[in-house]
């Protein structure tokens, strides 16, 4: 049964009208309920009043949806003058007829009640108001502001219920502001008779430093956006950062740009880190952080690429006196106007307000390339969850431009644990880690890569050594002694060397040997090669002596038959 | 019961000045109706050939409601003799219209 009402009613959702307030729109899944009123409350200075102007100027400019402004505060001049330094002009839209303004004024010295009465006078300038502009939108700035002016509570709160259900139903999408009570949304129970969609602001102060946070508590006939939302007001308005319900559909660019160290290029594959992804470079103190992203400022400089630097631990000058030292001449690209430095303490103000500066800077200058340098300082101005959250609206807006951001982290323990670095480890693309080795009386620089999405990269640690000519990756050298680096890795090296040296002249020496060796038998050979000449000779000399013999004896045999014969002829 | 007057001159003003009233009301209302019965008695008893009023209806010129700031009506507003003073509501509350008015009250 209730599943099919349920199923019934998806039809017809309710029906809503984009705030026009960026951010907001994706936290209520499209905007404020249309032709209802919302109830706007927070502490005095959390921003109702320009939450409720954004909307107005927002749907007359961007929606066609014309506006009144019901003033219970501020003259029309003062409120005028008020959002003009947020990029709104209520001058131009009121002579152009979008947008119309009423102060309303009840001061509770000039009158006297009298008896029983009705607040038809702000009905009708209400409908007057509406009727001039055909507003589809409206705003009462703290309504609330009457129970000052106006004594009789009993007769406020039912005129109250009766402008309400008389707002919806002539269709108007208002925006009711209203003072935070104590324990309660509203100082007056305002959110008796507004109960369709309740936002509340928030102004906290932490650690010295405020931050504005804005929460949907209620939103009647549709799903929301539950959480706290951090938001600034900054030239164009309030900009809530719904870090939760951005969408991750960035462009993604498959194009590599180099680090500026060729064997930390090496490692990432051969090409480099991904153009448009984000970098943390993180390490104990002193390890050369600032260094490795210097390095990269200038290879991206030197490429013709703008960079950007944001700076919270040194001074632009020092930063290019330091880089000095290692080779970087960074004053060269800041003259070609190809590096701006801009430098602030912490401090200085929230996080909030250095998101604003930053996407500010960003949006002028347009780099290829953001440092910001360290990261780890900003923890002074909020809690490590708000640093996360603010580091991660930071690296979404640089990835959703296409920019490479870098950043580096101080990781205060040497130990590496998954769960370091501000915790924003799992929102970079890329993770490079020095860490300090500490052998032998010397500490040395070990560079990790701890991840790198989507590329193939190197497991090793490579030896990070700093040189008057820049930067570069040593292989460490891993032996039986275990992980060697600095002086050890060059005693080791030197130990190798001199081992292969005697290597070799041990194998030279048995060369030698086997020559020796083969010169003896081979002179042994020959001698008995001799010894058989000449035995074959003693032989060969018996044969030719009996053949001698032979020859001899058959001669004197022939003689002496010869003889034999002659004698007996004589005879 | 007699009660002191509430200025020393008041007698005074009592009998030179005339009295000049714009009365706000919202068409025919119960108060709007109410408040002007409520004038014209009080008018009649106090202020017996010293007074003129006018009675605006709102709703036929909306426009005076952002001038005149009118937020709660029906609106009284004494423009003579001065100081202006205003009162909002049926005026059934005889005793503070007639404070309101610089008249000492009787009850």
């Amino acid at each position: 049964m209730n599943l099919k009402k349920n199923t019934k009613t998806t039809g017809e959702l309710l029906r809503k009208t984009p705030s026009g307030i960026q951010g907001l729109d994706e936290i209520t899944e499209g905007g404020l309920p249309l032709g209802r009123p919302t109830l706007v409350c927070g502490a005095a200075g959390a921003g109702k009043t320009l939450f409720g102007v954004g909307f107005i100027v927002h749907g007359a400019m961007d929606y066609n949806e014309p506006g009144v402004i019901i003033s219970f505060e501020e003259r029309a001049e003062e409120l005028e003058t008020n959002v003009a330094s947020l990029g709104f002009d209520l001058k131009k839209l009121q002579k152009e007829k979008k947008i119309f303004i009423d102060h309303v004024h009840v001061q509770r010295n000039e009158i006297e009640e009298t008896g029983e009465y009705d607040l038809d006078g702000l009905f009708i300038r209400l409908q007057h108001a509406i009727d001039t502009v055909g507003a589809k939108r409206v705003m009462l700035d703290t309504i609330e502001n009457l129970f000052g002016g106006l004594t009789n509570d009993g007769i406020l709160r039912a005129e109250l219920r009766r402008l309400f259900n008389w707002l919806k139903q002539i269709g108007a999408t208002t925006i009711i502001t209203a003072e935070k009570g104590d324990g309660t949304l509203t100082r007056q129970g305002l959110e008796e008779y507004v109960s369709d969609c309740v936002i509340l602001l928030d102004h906290r102060v932490e650690n010295q430093i405020s931050t504005r946070r804005l929460r949907v508590v209620k939103y009647r006939g549709s799903i929301h956006g539950t959480n706290e939302y951090p938001f600034l007001i900054d030239e164009n308005g309030i900009s809530v950062l719904p870090v939760t319900s951005l969408r991750l559909e960035n462009k993604v660019s498959t194009q590599r740009v180099s680090s500026g160290i060729p064997e930390l290029d090496e490692m990432l594959g051969g090409k480099g880190f991904y153009k448009g992804s984000s970098i943390l470079v993180s390490g104990t103190a002193g390890t050369g952080k600032t260094s490795i992203v210097a390095t990269t400022v200038n290879a991206a400089c030197n490429r013709n690429e703008r960079c950007l630097f944001f700076a919270f631990e040194e001074s632009p000058q020092q930063i290019i006196r330091n880089m000095r030292s290692i080779g970087l001449d960074l004053q060269k690209h800041v003259d070609a106007g190809l590096l701006v430095f801009s430098a602030t303490r912490p401090t200085v103000y929230g996080l909030e307000m250095h998101l604003v500066n930053m996407h500010k800077k960003i949006q002028e200058y347009n780099p290829k390339l953001v440092i910001v340098d360290p990261i780890s300082n900003l923890l002074t101005t909020g809690i490590l969850g708000d640093v996360k959250l603010f580091l991660m609206r930071l690296l979404d807006y640089l990835q959703s431009k296409g920019i490479t951001g870098m950043f580096t982290a101080l990781n205060l323990n040497s130990v590496i644990t998954e769960k370091s670095d501000e915790g924003v480890s799992s929102l970079v693309d890329a993770w490079i880690t020095v860490k300090d080795i500490e052998t032998n009386g010397e500490r040395n620089k070990g560079l990790y890569i701890m991840k790198s999405r989507g590329m193939k990269h190197s497991n090793r640690i490579r030896e990070f050594v700093i040189t008057d000519e820049g930067l570069t990756l040593v292989d460490v050298f891993i032996g039986p002694e275990g992980v060697l680096t600095g002086s050890a890795r060059e005693s080791q090296e030197l130990l190798n060397e001199t081992g292969s040296e005697l290597r070799g002249y041990a194998l030279s020496r048995n060369n030698k040997a086997i020559d020796r060796k083969r010169k003896v038998l081979e002179s042994k050979i020959a001698a008995l090669n001799e010894e058989f000449d000449s035995v074959r000779d003693d032989l060969n000399r018996v044969y030719i002596e009996e053949d001698l013999k032979k020859d001899v004896l058959e001669k004197a045999r022939k003689k002496l038959i010869q003889k034999r014969k002659d004698n007996g002829k004589n005879k | 019961m007699k009660k002191k007057p509430l200025h020393p001159d008041s007698e005074k003003s009592l009998t030179a000045d005339i009295f000049v009233f714009i009365l706000f009301i919202t068409g025919a209302s119960p108060h709007s109706t109410t408040a002007i019965i409520n004038l014209k008695n009080i008018c009649d008893k106090y202020l017996k050939g010293r007074y003129k009023y006018q009675v605006v209806d709102v709703y036929q010129q909306p426009t005076i409601a952002k001038d005149e700031q009118l937020v709660a009506l029906p609106l009284l507003i004494k423009k003579a003799p001065l100081p202006e003073r205003r009162c909002i509501g049926d005026l059934s509350d005889t005793r503070k219209v007639l404070q309101m008015l610089g008249i000492y009250a009787e009850s």
